[in-house]
C-alpha cells in the first residue's frame, strides 16, 4: 500500500513538471503585464528542438540547452511584437501557437521524413535520478524522475523570493502593477516586459524538454496536447504569484495521474482525457465564487 | 488636421500615403508578407517554393476538386463566423472544436430517432445541433461576466471536455459495431442533405452557410444589435456607459457563435459518408483556418468570404502540393500562424492610430 502510494506522487509529479515550468512563465508575464497565453506553442518548440538537439548532439542536456536557446528565440516575437510595438499579446500568441504547430510538423518531415511520432533508436533521453534508488521516501519519488523535476521547484521558490525581496523582483511587480507610475520612477517598462517574456519562453523550452526527453524520449506532433493552456488556467488561478504555482499544477498532475490509474482499472480514455480540463475550470469557477465574499468579510 | 498636411505635401507622396492608409493594404499586406515567409522556409528546406505554390493552385483550382474546394471554402466561413462573431465585440472564441463536434453529435442523434418525413427531419436535426453547439458556446458567456474567466480560457477548456466526450460517445454508445474505426451507423435517407446533381461534395449545406453569412452581415450592419456588439468591440467602457448590456450581448454572441459552428458539424455528417466519424470533424482544421480567416477580415462580414477562400485554397492545395511538389502540408499551418503574427504586428504601421481601449 505504501509503495502504491509514493509511486502516485511520482506520477502527479511526473505530469506536473513541465505545467509547472511554463506556468511559471505565465506568472512572470502576468507580472509584468502581459497575458501571455503563447506557451502551448512554446513548450512544443522546447520539445521539438530539445529531441532535435539530443538527436544530432547525442547529448540529451545539449538538447535541453538547444530548447531553451530556441524556445527563448521563438518567444522574441511575442516579446517585441507586445513590449516594444505595443501589438496585442493574445493575436500574436494565437499566431505563434499555430506556427509553431506548423513549424514542428513541417520540420519533422523535411528533417526526418517521418509525421506523427519521432522515437528513432538511440535518441538520448533526460538520465533519472537513479542515485536515489534506496534513499527511503525520496529514492520512492524521485527515483524515477529527472533533475529537471525538482529543480522546477526551486526555480519557482527562487522566483517567488526573487519578486518579494529583491529591487529587480519589487521594479518587476511595479511595472505590472502600474507602468505609467514605473516609467515615471526611471524604471524601463518595455525593458522588463521583453526580458520577462524572453525568459519565459526559456522556461517554456525546459517544460518542452521535460516533456520529450524526461520520461520517454519521443516527439510527437502536438505532443503539449493542451498543457500551455492548463498553465494559463493555473496563472490565473494563483493570479500569477509564483509560490502558489505548485498548488494549483499538482492538482492538475494528480487528476492526469489519477486519470491513467482509473484508465488502467478500466475507464474510457477519452473521459479521463477531458477530466483535468473540467477539474481546471470547475477550479478557476469555484475560487472566483469565493473571492467577492472575502473582500466583504476584510471591509 | 489630416487633410491639411495631404494637401501641403508634394503630390506623390501624398498618394503614398493616402495608398499605405487603404483597409485593404494591411491584410493584403500580411499575406503577401506570410507567402514570402512561406518561400522562404520552403527553400531553407531545399525544396521549389515556386513549385510549391503552383501546385497549391493547381490543387486549389483543378476542375475535378473544385467541388471539394467549394465545400472546404463554406466551412472555413462558417467557422470563420464563429470566431468573427465574438471577434466583433473583441472576444476570442478558441472552443470551435467542441462546438463543433457537438453540433455533429446533436444533428447525428436527431437525424436517426426522428420519426419525421425527409426534410423536416433535416431541419430538426440542423436545428439541434445550433441549440446544442449554441448553448455550450453560450456557457462561456456567465462565466466571463460573472466569474471574469476570459472568453479565450474557458472555449479553450471546454472545447477538450466537448471533443472527448463526443469521441466517447461515438466509440461506445453510439458506434457501429465491428467497425473498424469508431464511427456512428450510417444516417437514414431522411437525414441527408439534398446534393446538386453532378457534384459529390458541395450540396445544400454550401447554401446554408451562405445563408447565415449574410444573416450576420446583415445584423451587422443594419441593427442595432450589430451596432452594440460593434461598439463594444471598439470601445468597451464606451459601450457600457452607453448603456450596453455586456452580458446579454455576450450570451447572444457567444450563443450565435457556437450555433454556426455546430451547424457545420451538422452540415459534415449530413453529407457523405453520412456518419459521425471519430476525429473527421476537427482533423481537418476548420477551426483555426476560420478564426485565421475571421482575424485576417477583423470579422467584417463582407472580407469573411474572401479570407475563408484564401485559407480553403491552402488546406486543398497543401494537401496536393505535398503529394506533386513534397512539401510537407504543415506549410499550410506555418502561413496561419505567419500571417496572424504579421496582422497582430501591424501596429508598427498605423502606430498613430489609438489603440484598442483594453
Amino acid at each position: 500500500m505504501q509503495v502504491f502510494e509514493w509511486s502516485f506522487v511520482a506520477a502527479v509529479l511526473l505530469a506536473a513538471t513541465p505545467v509547472l515550468y511554463a506556468s511559471l512563465a505565465g506568472a512572470l508575464s502576468a507580472q509584468v503585464g502581459i497575458f501571455n497565453i503563447a506557451l502551448e506553442g512554446q513548450m512544443l518548440v522546447g520539445a521539438f528542438a530539445a529531441v532535435v538537439g539530443s538527436y544530432y548532439t547525442g547529448s540529451a542536456w545539449a538538447g535541453v540547452l538547444i530548447a531553451v536557446i530556441s524556445t527563448a528565440l521563438f518567444s522574441v516575437v511575442l516579446a517585441v511584437g507586445s513590449a516594444l510595438w505595443k501589438a496585442d499579446p493574445i493575436i500574436i500568441a494565437i499566431g505563434t501557437n499555430l506556427l509553431a504547430l506548423g513549424v514542428t510538423g513541417f520540420l519533422l518531415r523535411v528533417l526526418f521524413d517521418v509525421s506523427g511520432t519521432f522515437a528513432p533508436r538511440g535518441l538520448n533521453g533526460l538520465d533519472t535520478m537513479s542515485f536515489l534508488r534506496g534513499v527511503p521516501i525520496l529514492g520512492e519519488v524521485f527515483a524515477g524522475q529527472t533533475p529537471l523535476v525538482p529543480l522546477a521547484f526551486v526555480f519557482i521558490v527562487a522566483a517567488g523570493l526573487w519578486l518579494k525581496l529583491t529591487k529587480t523582483g519589487l521594479r518587476l511587480r511595479g511595472v505590472g502593477e502600474h507602468p505609467e507610475a514605473s516609467a515615471t520612477l526611471g524604471v524601463g517598462v518595455a525593458r522588463y516586459q521583453t526580458w520577462v517574456t524572453i525568459a519565459g519562453g526559456g522556461l517554456c523550452g525546459l517544460a518542452g524538454a521535460q516533456l520529450s526527453l524526461g520520461n520517454v524520449s519521443v516527439f510527437t506532433e502536438n505532443m503539449t496536447a493542451g498543457r500551455g493552456w492548463i498553465a494559463v488556467a493555473a496563472v490565473m488561478l494563483v493570479a500569477g504569484r509564483p509560490l502558489w504555482l505548485p498548488l494549483a499544477c499538482l492538482g492538475f498532475g494528480a487528476a492526469e495521474a489519477f486519470g491513467f490509474r482509473l484508465q488502467g482499472l478500466g475507464a474510457p480514455q477519452q473521459l479521463t482525457d477531458a477530466a483535468p480540463y473540467a477539474i481546471t475550470l470547475l477550479v478557476l469557477v469555484a475560487t472566483r465564487i469565493r473571492r467577492p465574499r472575502g473582500i466583504r468579510r476584510s471591509a | 488636421m489630416t487633410n491639411e498636411s495631404l494637401v501641403t505635401r508634394p503630390l506623390p507622396k501624398r498618394f503614398i500615403t493616402a495608398a499605405i492608409r487603404h483597409p485593404a493594404v494591411v491584410p493584403l499586406g500580411a499575406v503577401f508578407l506570410a507567402v514570402l515567409v512561406g518561400a522562404v522556409i520552403v527553400a531553407a528546406a531545399g525544396l521549389n517554393p515556386i513549385a510549391a505554390y503552383a501546385a497549391v493552385l493547381e490543387g486549389a483550382f483543378d476542375p475535378r476538386s473544385l467541388d471539394y474546394t467549394v465545400s472546404v471554402w463554406a466551412f472555413t466561413c462558417g467557422m470563420a463566423l464563429a470566431a468573427a462573431i465574438p471577434l466583433r465585440m473583441g472576444e476570442f472564441n478558441l472552443g470551435g472544436n467542441g462546438q463543433l463536434v457537438l453540433g455533429g453529435l446533436a444533428a447525428v442523434v436527431v437525424a436517426q430517432l426522428s420519426p419525421l418525413p425527409g426534410v423536416l427531419t433535416a431541419l430538426l436535426a440542423l436545428i439541434a445541433a445550433a441549440l446544442l453547439a449554441g448553448a455550450f458556446g453560450a456557457i462561456s458567456a456567465p462565466l466571463a461576466t460573472r466569474f471574469r474567466i476570459p472568453i479565450i480560457i474557458s472555449t479553450l477548456l471546454l472545447s477538450p471536455v466537448a471533443v472527448a466526450v463526443v469521441s466517447f460517445l461515438v466509440r461506445y454508445p453510439l458506434g457501429q459495431p465491428g467497425a473498424a474505426v469508431a464511427q456512428t451507423e450510417r444516417l437514414p435517407d431522411a437525414g441527408h442533405l439534398p446534393s446538386f446533381a453532378g457534384l459529390s461534395y458541395s450540396n445544400l449545406g454550401v447554401l446554408i452557410i451562405i445563408a447565415m453569412m449574410v444573416a450576420f452581415a446583415v445584423v451587422d450592419r443594419r441593427t442595432a444589435v450589430g451596432f452594440e456588439i460593434r461598439v463594444l468591440g471598439a470601445n468597451r467602457r464606451f459601450g457600457t456607459y452607453g448603456g450596453v448590456h455586456v452580458g446579454r450581448l455576450t450570451f447572444g454572441a457567444m450563443a450565435a457563435a457556437g450555433a454556426a459552428a455546430g451547424i457545420v458539424g451538422a452540415i459534415i455528417v449530413m453529407s457523405p459518408p453520412y456518419r459521425l466519424i471519430d476525429g473527421a470533424l476537427i482533423s481537418p482544421g476548420y477551426t483555426f483556418a476560420g478564426l485565421a480567416a475571421a482575424l485576417l477580415a477583423g470579422g467584417r462580414p463582407a472580407l469573411l468570404p474572401v479570407t475563408a477562400a484564401l485559407f480553403a485554397v491552402l488546406q486543398v492545395g497543401g494537401a496536393s502540393m505535398e503529394r506533386s511538389a513534397d512539401v510537407p502540408r504543415q506549410l499550410s499551418d506555418v502561413l496561419q500562424g505567419v500571417v496572424i503574427i504579421v496582422l497582430a504586428l501591424r501596429t508598427v504601421l498605423d502606430a498613430r492610430r489609438t489603440g484598442r481601449s483594453g
